[in-house]
């Protein structure tokens, strides 16, 4: 995407030259001896978090094994219900937003103001693009058809009773992964809200670029997990 | 606003010199990211939860002092048949809580006092408080890694809080604190306060996230030039190890807990046996977090207990490198035992092999007893309120991981489980271990907070107090328990009453005692004599700085030139020889 891995030396446009929250000015806080600390504790923290989420969906994948070896039928079953091509049409573009967020950590390492907007903005539309098609072509049908949650259950032509835990745990693991969309894209938002205002990040000063960046690799990646488990191993 | 700047103006003075008027001061502690301010807050919260859980407390063993009778008598004039109950003590309460009957109440009570002491006040208790405090100052930091993130994670807390004290205000719930399945997504299905008190827990595990990812981070990035990991006090060793739990099994509990309010709301079915649903994998679930969460909430405490033992007896600590590597022992083997709370829903194997694991943790949890046994040694013990605290809980603690064997124990815990020997257990390693080094460490550390010495007497006085009437409560119940009296009832047979209320009069000494110590340290913050920067002699860092700290800890940034426990070989700082004399040794300089 960039036509050269040179940094962009341009200098800060007049009105933002001394506004703290351009990329040149920015501080840090003051219990660290220097930015890099600063920063690198940061990407240490994320790293934790990101573990806390790791364990979060632990728990989903665990039911899931219980229940799939518990009731081999009814998840074989489950898994006829969902349109393999809607579940890799999300992949490819959850991949496509992984390619264009790290993209954009790059731009702002180089200070590649235009291309790191750019970057954001693909990326923000492939989490709508994805969250529409979930809803739209998946969770609107399927809830259409009565293949919902717990006591909202009413699809007459289950072949086996326990179809409806299936789709219990298909609504939250991929509606807490829904909702983990939404807030990687607010995040994204965000970053770019401060680079398109301020130019709030550059080569000294990406910390939450990449930050949002790992999260929405982790959003990326547990949809990975999840797309073989629900839509393909039948 | 505040401003973590690097360039911002220094103010010297102590950490809790606000600006002038009432509503400022308020606002300046409200949205303050001092890591001080923030860990007097979560201080003075979680002793208010504390007392909270110990009222409710108080009810369950006023309730337990008689038996439940039901007497049927004649009436001679009319000839009918008067049935009349006698020994239902929290009766008066039904109404007031909107209880079907006493025991619902009783239910409730018990419920209460093991939700709100789990997770309102044991598992935060001394992380959030001394910890938050004192981490960043014995690293000689200014601030924990993430301030603002620490700030963020007190207000979760609180809001976590108010969704529990919410849930009690509406008559409380009954599925006792952990919410096992399917009770808990049955009982009391037209009301909102069992989901509320759920969500309660998991806001609070949000909260319990951040403090260990921000404790994780603060100790590798933020120790003192010269301070290596085998330099830091073995305090921050334990806390480390608490907050890698804390970050590693919170999360697994957030999502266990999002699972029940989705079953109770929406009958996802997933702990459903009428569904399909598996009631045991809650339990494999919850307890995979709760049983590590135990030693979230005893390591901090041993790892005061290692500074006690060092500091008031004068000696270097005996295998330092032994207890900081224990602490990561236990940590680890921590999440490979939560099986044994189930053990009779699962096969012969699986439960001999958590059996095996169980008393795996009794080789580090001994390596640190034997260590802090041989630091007393020769040493120049001064019985003061702290050094008898960790006296204490050497005693307690010793006895509750000693009668935790028979517990791990297959062929004895079939007797033993869900009685009142499993009750007193997990006392005296929670309430013998932590709250006991808790009490310790908040006097060791008062005159640091506050800047106010503490009398002594009358702490030394309420600190017996505690110990006896501790003792009282729970030595009795282990007769209980191994004679047949199971938990969480409200009722009992005759026989059992002579030591229930024994057991009961043991919790008013307890009430009393920590009265004692409550009237201290109002008297102390009053009234209390100024405290000199080092009163006991500490070589820890926290000892190098004012009573109370300065704003940004220390004026200058500490450097590391001597070890936390080198009383033998270094001069405490600020040492003053009317404060103590300091032992002969021709070594020193």
């Amino acid at each position: 995407m960039q036509t050269t891995l040179d940094a962009d030396t341009t200098p800060a446009p007049a009105h933002l030259a001394n506004h703290p929250t351009h990329w040149r000015n920015r501080g840090y806080a003051h219990h660290w001896k220097n930015r890099d600390e600063d920063f690198e504790a940061s990407k240490f923290g994320m790293w934790l978090f990101l573990t806390t989420e790791v364990l979060l969906f632990a728990g989903i994948f665990c039911g899931y094994a219980v229940f799939r070896m518990l009731y081999p039928d009814a998840w074989s079953n489950g898994s006829h219900y969902l349109d393999w091509r809607f579940g890799a049409a999300n992949t490819v573009v959850l991949l496509i937003s992984s390619w264009t967020v790290a993209s954009a950590v790059r731009c702002a390492q180089l200070n590649k103001q235009k291309w790191l907007k750019i970057n954001l903005i693909i990326t923000l539309l492939c989490a709508v693009l994805f969250v529409f098609i979930k809803l739209k072509f998946e969770y609107y049908v399927k809830l259409g058809d009565g293949k919902a949650p717990g006591t909202f259950f009413t699809y007459a032509f289950a072949e086996n009773p326990h179809e409806v835990l299936w789709w219990s745990l298909y609504y939250v693991g991929t509606g807490i992964h829904a909702l983990h969309v939404l807030i990687g894209a607010s995040l994204l938002g965000w970053v770019l809200y401060r680079s398109w205002k301020y130019q709030a990040y550059g080569p000294t000063e990406y910390l939450m670029v990449e930050n949002s960046a790992l999260y929405w690799h982790l959003v990326d990646l547990v949809w990975i997990f999840l797309f073989p488990l629900l839509y393909l191993i039948h | 606003m505040t401003t973590l700047d690097a360039h911002a103006h220094h103010d010297e003075g102590s950490y809790f010199s606000g600006p002038p008027g009432m509503l400022s001061k308020v606002w300046q502690w409200m949205s303050t990211v001092d890591h001080k301010k923030i860990g007097v807050m979560y201080l003075f919260a979680i002793l208010f939860m504390f007392f909270l859980g110990g009222v409710a407390a108080l009810a369950v063993r006023y309730e337990l002092m008689d038996p439940v009778r039901t007497v049927q008598t004649l009436d001679m004039e009319t000839g009918e048949m008067i049935t009349t109950t006698t020994g239902e003590r929290l009766g008066g309460l039904k109404d007031i809580m909107g209880a079907k009957s006493a025991n619902e109440v009783y239910n409730r009570m018990f419920t209460l006092h093991g939700a709100v002491m789990v997770f309102m006040f044991i598992v935060p208790s001394i992380p959030a408080s001394l910890g938050n405090f004192f981490l960043p100052i014995m690293l000689g930091a200014k601030d924990v890694a993430f301030p603002r993130l620490n700030l963020l994670s007190w207000y979760i807390y609180v809001t976590g809080c108010v969704f529990g004290v919410l849930s009690i205000l509406m008559g409380g719930v009954d599925t006792g604190w952990t919410f096992y399945t399917p009770y808990s997504t049955t009982t009391d299905a037209d009301h909102w306060r069992v989901v509320l008190m759920i969500l309660a827990a998991f806001i609070l595990g949000f909260s319990s996230i951040l403090t260990g990812m921000n404790f994780v981070v603060s100790v590798h990035k933020l120790r003192a030039p010269g301070m290596g990991w085998f330099d830091m006090p073995l305090f921050l060793w334990a806390i480390y190890a608490t907050s890698i739990i804390q970050v590693l099994a919170t999360p697994v509990i957030g999502i266990t807990l999002l699972l029940l309010v989705f079953e109770r709301t929406m009958h996802i079915g997933i702990f459903d046996p009428a569904m399909g649903g598996d009631p045991v994998l809650y339990q494999h679930f919850f307890w995979f977090y709760s049983h590590p969460v135990v030693y979230v909430m005893i390591l901090p405490a041993m790892g005061i207990i290692s500074e006690l033992l060092a500091i008031h007896s004068r000696k270097h600590i005996f295998g330092y490198r032994a207890i900081a590597f224990s602490s990561l022992g236990i940590a680890a083997v921590s999440f490979l035992v939560w099986g044994h709370h189930i053990f009779t829903a699962m096969g012969e194997l699986a439960a001999i092999l958590f059996s095996g694991l169980t008393f795996l943790v009794a080789i580090p949890t001994a390596i640190k007893v034997f260590n802090w046994i041989a630091t007393l040694y020769k040493g120049s013990i001064v019985l003061n309120t702290p050094m008898l605290y960790a006296l204490a809980f050497l005693f307690t603690f010793s006895i509750g991981g000693l009668t935790g064997l028979p517990l791990a124990t297959l062929a004895t815990d079939l007797h033993l489980h869900d009685t009142y020997y499993v009750v007193a257990h997990f006392h005296y390693v929670m309430m013998g271990g932590t709250v006991i080094a808790f009490m310790g460490g908040i006097h060791h550390w008062w005159p640091k907070m506050f800047g106010k010495m503490y009398n002594e007497k009358a702490a030394i006085l309420g600190c017996i107090i505690v110990f006896i009437g501790f003792n009282l409560t729970f030595f009795t119940q282990f007769f209980l328990g191994t004679q047949g009296m199971p938990r969480r009832y409200a009722n009992y047979v005759d026989e059992f009453q002579t030591l229930h209320i024994i057991s009961t009069y043991g919790s008013w000494l307890l009430l009393l005692g920590f009265l004692i110590h409550l009237g201290t340290f109002i008297a102390s913050l009053v009234a209390g004599e100024k405290a000199p920067p080092n009163p006991w002699g500490g070589l820890t860092l926290e000892w190098e700085t004012e009573s109370p700290p300065i704003e940004h800890n220390f004026h200058h940034e500490p450097v590391l030139t001597h070890g936390p426990y080198d009383f033998e070989t270094t001069v405490p700082p600020h040492w003053d020889p009317k404060d103590y004399p300091l032992p002969e040794n021709p070594s020193r300089h």
